[in-house]
């Protein structure tokens, strides 16, 4: 089991202002296993990724990284770099006035490690990048490269784990099979286990072998891609949002808010 | 088609100056509508929102707008004094947008703004306009409209939003709507209550929608027929139903790009662009 999460709580702030935003999760994930988390906006996708990744601190309940308990708060570097988050939205996670080189090699500069060149060379290639993109800005490239580059980034302290937080969101239909083909291959070549949050119920279904339905900061429902292609669901919820993925249904009671 | 159509564009073409070394932002578009749901889809950056905003003539004053023709009802919208534009902005033909925010007015409540439009359109007294709001509001299924009335459009979500809207063109009863990526900012569930109701506005009062989107598998269901843009042109037309036989080869590309949930592939197929797709 690369990922352990036991009675997972996390609330933002405190008294009259708390907001309990994750309600008790539990799941585990493979070695090597896509697991998805699809759900509508605010029921707490991101900071499930958040707390795994070390992000956010203000959790309580167990999370285990390759069988190791990590803690809320002071995590070892060499923990941290076991798990990597890939955000939605390449253009703000990149340094606008940092190269593409320099994008790469700071991890590498945080972490201490010295064969850099080699390293970023080498991580290009795998994302499908030429060489000469390492002298260019984040402006100077297209969104499916900039999210190549998030990619990159995210594996060039050659991770076990990959945080993909809605990674072809802000990409076209065209851009974004790119990056799902991307993604697909570099983890069978490298056995990388993989938690992507999503929206899209297609986009969790074609990269994901089972998948968490979360609504207001609980688990509703956990499936597998073949019950979620036939249909075959327990939860109304659940088949809401797969119908919705599908396309315009009339709904017969429209009433709301 | 037996009735003219209502909206009848022959080879729009719009130039921004600011980047004339560059092809015009939209080339040689054709296409009508009736008294149906027509979808434009494509990739971002392809014309759509340019096409929507050429119709209304909302481009920067600089802008060059061209057609052959491009008739609304018989009257030729470019030919047009802003003031008789204005005249039809709004009353005949009305526009949504992704963000009610930027559609509605900031300052005045939802309720005064409905209200308003009932006092333009149906010239009621100041207190009927309030009850029609009210009854309108209802129409579109917002539960509490007492409440609502009283929000001001910042106070609002992005679903309720478009139901304010559309409760407003209930009364205008505008003869088109366009509609810009009306519900791609919505969740799911609240995204099938704004279309039953749009629907229904459309379908129900026998007007033309423009529907403009970057998600197929919505337009295909939602929509009569589909134009598919790409680099600035229309380079196919389709009924919606019959999409799957599309036979130009980006819209081909773009259906086998697309992950589905029913027919699941191993791999998706990755786009190879023709040059000659721009050109034409
Ligand atoms: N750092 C934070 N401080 C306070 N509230 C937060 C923070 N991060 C997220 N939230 C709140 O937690 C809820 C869940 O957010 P998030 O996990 O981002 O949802 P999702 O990714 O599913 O859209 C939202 O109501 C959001 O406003
Ligand atoms: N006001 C403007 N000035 C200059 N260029 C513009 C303006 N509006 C749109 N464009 C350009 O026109 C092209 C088409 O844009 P748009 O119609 O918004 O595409 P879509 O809606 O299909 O994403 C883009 O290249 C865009 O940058
Ligand atoms: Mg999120
Ligand atoms: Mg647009």
């Amino acid at each position: 089991m690369m990922i352990k999460v036991s009675g997972l709580n996390v609330t933002f702030g405190q008294g009259t202002k708390a907001n309990h935003v994750v309600r008790g999760v539990d799941f585990g994930i493979g070695t090597g296993e896509c697991f998805g988390l699809v759900g509508e906006s605010g029921c707490g996708k991101s900071t499930i990724l958040g707390a795994i990744a070390g992000r956010v601190k203000q959790w309580s309940g167990e999370i285990r990284i390759n069988g190791e308990a990590v803690q809320q708060s002071r995590r070892e570097l060499a923990q941290l770099r076991q798990q990597q988050i890939v955000f939605q939205d390449p253009f703000g996670s990149l340094h606008p006035r940092h190269t593409i080189g320099r994008v790469l090699s700071e991890p590498l500069e945080i972490h201490g490690i010295s064969d850099r060149d080699v390293r970023i060379a080498k991580v290009l290639d795998q994302v499908g990048l030429p060489q000469r993109f390492r002298f260019r800005y984040p402006h100077q490239l297209s969104g499916g490269q900039r999210q190549r580059v998030a990619i990159a980034r995210a594996l060039i302290l050659d991770p076990q784990i990959l945080l993909l937080d809605e990674p072809t969101s802000a990409l076209d239909v065209s851009i974004q099979a790119e990056i799902l083909n991307l993604l697909k291959d570099l983890r069978e070549e490298r056995g990388l286990t993989y938690l992507l949050v999503s929206h899209d119920m297609a986009v969790v279904t074609h990269l994901c072998d089972r998948i968490a339905v979360m609504q207001k900061g609980k688990f509703v429902e956990v499936t597998t891609r073949a019950a979620m292609i036939k249909g075959d669901l327990s939860h109304p919820y659940t088949r809401l949002l797969r119908d919705g993925s599908l396309g315009y249904r009339p709904v017969s009671s429209t009433a709301a808010e | 088609m037996l009735d003219a159509p209502l909206l009848s564009v022959r080879n729009l073409t719009v130039a921004f100056p600011s980047l004339q070394h560059v092809l015009p932002a939209v080339r040689n578009v054709s296409f009508d509508i009736g008294r149906e749901k027509v979808g434009i889809i494509g990739e971002s950056g392809s014309g759509k929102s340019t096409t929507g905003r050429a119709i209304m003539r909302l481009h920067p004053a600089k802008t060059q707008i061209t057609a052959d023709r491009m008739e609304f009802q018989g009257r030729d919208l470019l030919a047009l004094s802003e003031r008789d534009m204005r005249a039809i902005r709004g009353h005949r033909i009305s526009m949504i947008l992704q963000d009610p925010k930027y559609s509605l007015n900031p300052v005045m409540s939802v309720g005064e703004q409905v209200a308003e439009t009932a006092i333009l359109h149906e010239k009621l007294s100041r207190r009927d306009a309030r009850l029609r709001a009210m009854e309108m509001l209802e129409k579109v299924h917002i539960r509490d409209p007492e409440r609502v009335m009283s929000l001001y459009p910042h106070e609002v979500s992005g679903g309720m939003g478009q139901r304010i809207m559309i409760s407003m063109m209930l009364i205008a009863k505008p003869a088109l709507i366009i509609a810009d990526e009306p519900t791609s900012a919505l969740d799911v569930s609240v995204r099938q209550q704004v279309l039953t109701i749009l629907d229904e506005l459309v379908t129900g009062n026998d007007m033309g929608l423009l529907f403009i989107s970057h998600d197929l598998n919505l337009v295909r269901s939602f929509c009569d027929r589909v134009l598919i843009m790409y680099a600035g042109r229309v380079v196919e037309e389709l009924r919606a139903s019959e999409l799957d036989q599309a036979r130009h080869p980006y819209t081909q590309g773009l259906l086998e790009a697309l992950p589905s949930l029913t027919e699941p592939k191993d791999r998706l197929a990755v786009l190879r662009r023709d040059p000659a797709w721009a050109q034409g």
